[in-house]
């Protein structure tokens, strides 16, 4: 199945794989990017896709994503998943593996990677857990599940509590160049906490996870990362303790690479205040010191990738008591926006380091293709309208679920059209 | 705007949810009314008709005794027709139950619920999704506001005001819902407030409720006018807050000896239950500071104020409602 060659015409292609910035025409031919350049011809059966006046991007990467599929149906689909993530204007993403049952054999990797392909949307891949459901005990069989197509392995949702067994996983994936990412949690210290701590957390009576639970295992990976060169993807950070750790451990040669949240850049706990349920997820919102520290992170690249932790849950699981609604917001549609308005309209980093953090180096992190529009990669492609303003509204959101802190919020950038492997997988006129 | 001859009393919101949204003249409207309330429950017949015809449920998703006691009573007194649910459902089933009872109560047609529930926030959660009017009894680890209001009538009958007071909030601070009102309640009203207790059982950033911290229960004693000593949960032991409650009461305990040894008449409050010999000895909780009943007693006039101020009562009406008067 082949699609009709694209050419992207007169678009500003905002590449920094390659250090472009620059209006030229972008030729999408059986699937690949077959030349970049000024005044390509198209021939007749080629899609002219007029882009003046747009940005031209290598497709957008999440590598942190929760498609609840299998077992969490009525939260997300594979395939209503990876609607949201090209309606976002995300050609791939890292599927999580603590579904039900858990990623944790070659089977079920298939599964998702077959589901994956069936919705024929962005690429789908699939992750694999580090131990056996998830229980921080015994390593799954990495060969196996990369061999099956996991890109990386995680316990994501819940942390690797046995320094030992951490060290072990680590050094296991070496055999197989895997990336080991993940969740940062000191859970005795946590204490069951719902927010951070701090006087928000004090005056509402919640429980609160100080910094010290994601620091003190943040640090304990990156040892365990310099100890036996694995590599470390550092999930979701949202600590300017673990920023700074972080920095330091690049500094001295650590293979470390980490992301940062939209809602850890750009909210704080303030916006947990009524006991807002959207506004919780884990690592939790924390200061403006933290945020800011986050925000810093992704300017000097401490913090090489953006991703969303996107974490569908059904309208009734969060209309509960703060205490008793599940972690986790929908992150894939509002991502760029926010990133756009948050980062780049308020000066932190110019829009060629935006596309690095959610392209380039995300895909590079985790040893995808893309992330690059040179000549022969695919053509996983995002045209984006950077002078777009809309309204954040759930209802209208492709995904199944609705929950986001920033419903209301004004943004501006928006993908208009996102294409994969040659194919327009999602195209805002045609909405 | 030309300005009134009588000041009148700042009425309440729909709901009472917390101390901390309320003004200090609405804190004192109802202080003042159940000041007015507290003869109808030493008459022969303790019943006035201000809740007439009234529907009131008790919603007690956690165990309760003494508020649920005392709230019933309120009602009762007042002429309201009330109902009364207990149900402490598993914690996972909470929130679920939660949603369905706000709608099953909507649809029965009810005036007010009073909610005691063990997650913090469920009082707002409840009353954002109803228009009757919501009291919390109690929510998790955030606010006690008709606790918190009985204490400060209680320091008030004894003490004359709040204002310039100085109050110390002693023990389980961080797990304590009666700790926070009372932090709101006394600082609307002018009070100097501090806690104390081990700093395993203080919340992070207390002290950014503008609250002095102390860490001994002596230098407490040496700086305060009221103690209000907060029960200790006996499971916070087993949770490794602290090593053990023989411990507790030698370090931080509310003994004879240190009452005495202050320097001025203090004035000590608890909410009760008490555990006798852990966080108060017996002698100071029978002795003359304590004012621990009085508290008991307070309780139901402020709830009987709380009840009629919220359902659309005035508190210049008050003394024509305890003769019968319609409100």
């Amino acid at each position: 199945m082949s699609a009709r060659p694209v050419l992207i015409r007169g678009g500003r292609v905002v590449d920094p794989s390659q250090g472009m910035d620059a209006v030229v025409d972008v030729l999408l031919v059986d699937g690949i990017v077959a030349r970049i350049g000024e005044g390509l011809d198209a021939s007749a059966e080629t899609e002219v896709f007029d882009a003046s006046g747009l940005v031209v991007t290598p497709g957008l990467v999440d590598v942190h994503v929760h498609l609840r599929e299998p077992g969490g149906e009525h939260k997300e689909t594979i395939e209503s998943g990876a609607r949201a993530a090209v309606a976002g204007g995300f050609t791939s993403v890292v599927a999580m593996p603590n579904t039900d049952p858990p990623i944790d054999s070659p089977a079920t990797v298939g599964y998702v990677l077959a589901a994956g392909l069936r919705a024929g949307l962005a690429r789908v891949y699939p992750s694999g857990c580090i131990t056996l459901g998830q229980k921080g005990e015994q390593l799954t069989e990495f060969g196996e599940l990369a061999a099956a197509g996991a890109v990386c392995v995680t316990d994501d949702g819940r942390p690797v509590s046995s320094a030992g067994v951490m060290r072990m996983a680590l050094e296991y994936a070496l055999t197989f160049d895997l990336p080991v990412a993940v969740h940062c949690e000191e859970l005795t210290l946590s204490r069951g906490g719902t927010m951070n701590e701090g006087i928000v957390a004090t005056r509402l009576g919640l429980t609160g996870v100080p910094n010290a639970s994601e620091d003190v295992m943040i640090a304990r990976d990156l040892l365990l990362a310099q100890l036996t060169g694995g590599r470390l993807h550092v999930q979701h950070v949202a600590t300017r303790g673990g920023v700074e750790m972080i920095r330091a451990a690049k500094a001295r040669g650590v293979r470390v690479t980490a992301e940062a949240s939209p809602h850890h850049f750009s909210l704080t706990d303030e916006a947990v205040e009524w006991y807002r349920t959207d506004a919780k997820m884990n690592p939790p919102l924390r200061s403006a010191a933290d945020r800011d520290a986050v925000r810093e992170g992704v300017r000097d690249g401490t913090l090489d990738v953006i991703a969303t932790d996107h974490a569908p849950h059904h309208y009734d699981e969060k209309e509960q008591a703060f205490e008793d609604a599940p972690n986790g917001i929908v992150g894939l549609e509002t991502s760029f926006g926010v990133a756009f308005t948050e980062l780049v309209e308020k000066g932190v980093i110019d829009l060629a380091t935006l596309v690095d953090r959610m392209s380039c180096t995300p895909a590079r992190a985790l040893g995808l293709p893309g992330g690059t529009l040179r000549a022969g990669a695919p053509a996983d492609v995002t045209v984006i309208d950077t002078r777009a303003e809309w309204t954040v509204d759930a209802a209208k959101f492709v995904s199944l679920s609705r929950n986001t802190p920033f419903a209301g919020w004004t943004l501006h950038g928006r993908a208009v059209r996102t294409i994969v492997g040659g194919a327009t997988a999602w195209s805002a006129e045609a909405r | 705007m030309a300005q009134a001859p009588e000041q009148t009393a700042p009425a309440l919101g729909k709901d009472l949810l917390g101390l901390e949204e309320l003004s200090r003249g609405q804190i004192l409207s109802i202080l003042d009314t159940a000041e007015r309330f507290k003869e109808i429950s030493v008459r022969p017949v303790k019943k006035v008709p201000a809740l007439r015809n009234r529907t009131i449920v008790n919603a007690f998703f956690e165990n309760s005794t003494r508020t649920r006691v005392s709230f019933e009573f309120a009602e009762k007194r007042m002429g309201a027709d009330t109902v009364s649910i207990s149900t402490s459902g598993s914690s996972v089933q909470k929130g679920e139950t939660l949603v369905d009872t706000a709608r099953n109560l909507e649809a029965m047609g009810i005036d007010m619920v009073v909610i005691r529930h063990s997650s913090s926030g469920s009082a707002r959660f409840l009353a954002e999704r109803i228009p009757s009017n919501v009291i919390n009894a109690g929510d998790g680890k955030h606010e006690h506001p008709t606790q918190g209001l009985l204490d400060l009538l209680t320091i008030r009958d004894h003490r004359g005001r709040i204002e310039g007071l100085k109050v110390c909030i002693v023990g389980d601070v961080l797990h304590s819902r009666v700790a926070r009102s009372n932090i709101h309640g006394l600082k609307r009203l002018g009070a100097q407030v501090a806690v104390c207790g081990p700093a395993t059982l203080l919340p992070a950033a207390v002290a950014e409720l503008g609250v002095t911290v102390f860490r001994r229960i002596e230098e407490a004693i040496e700086w305060a006018d009221v103690l209000n000593v907060l029960r200790l949960q006996l499971e916070r032991m087993k949770s490794g807050f602290i090593p053990s409650l023989r411990e507790y009461n030698r370090v931080f305990g509310v003994t004879r000896a240190r009452v005495e040894a202050g320097p001025r008449d203090l004035l000590i409050l608890h909410p009760g239950p008490m555990n006798r010999g852990v966080e108060i000895d017996s002698d100071v909780a029978d002795g003359p500071h304590s004012v621990i009943l009085q508290q008991v007693t307070n309780g139901v006039a402020v709830r009987m104020a709380v009840l009629y101020l919220l359902s659309g009562g005035r508190a210049e009406q008050a003394e024509a409602v305890k003769q019968g008067g319609d409100p």
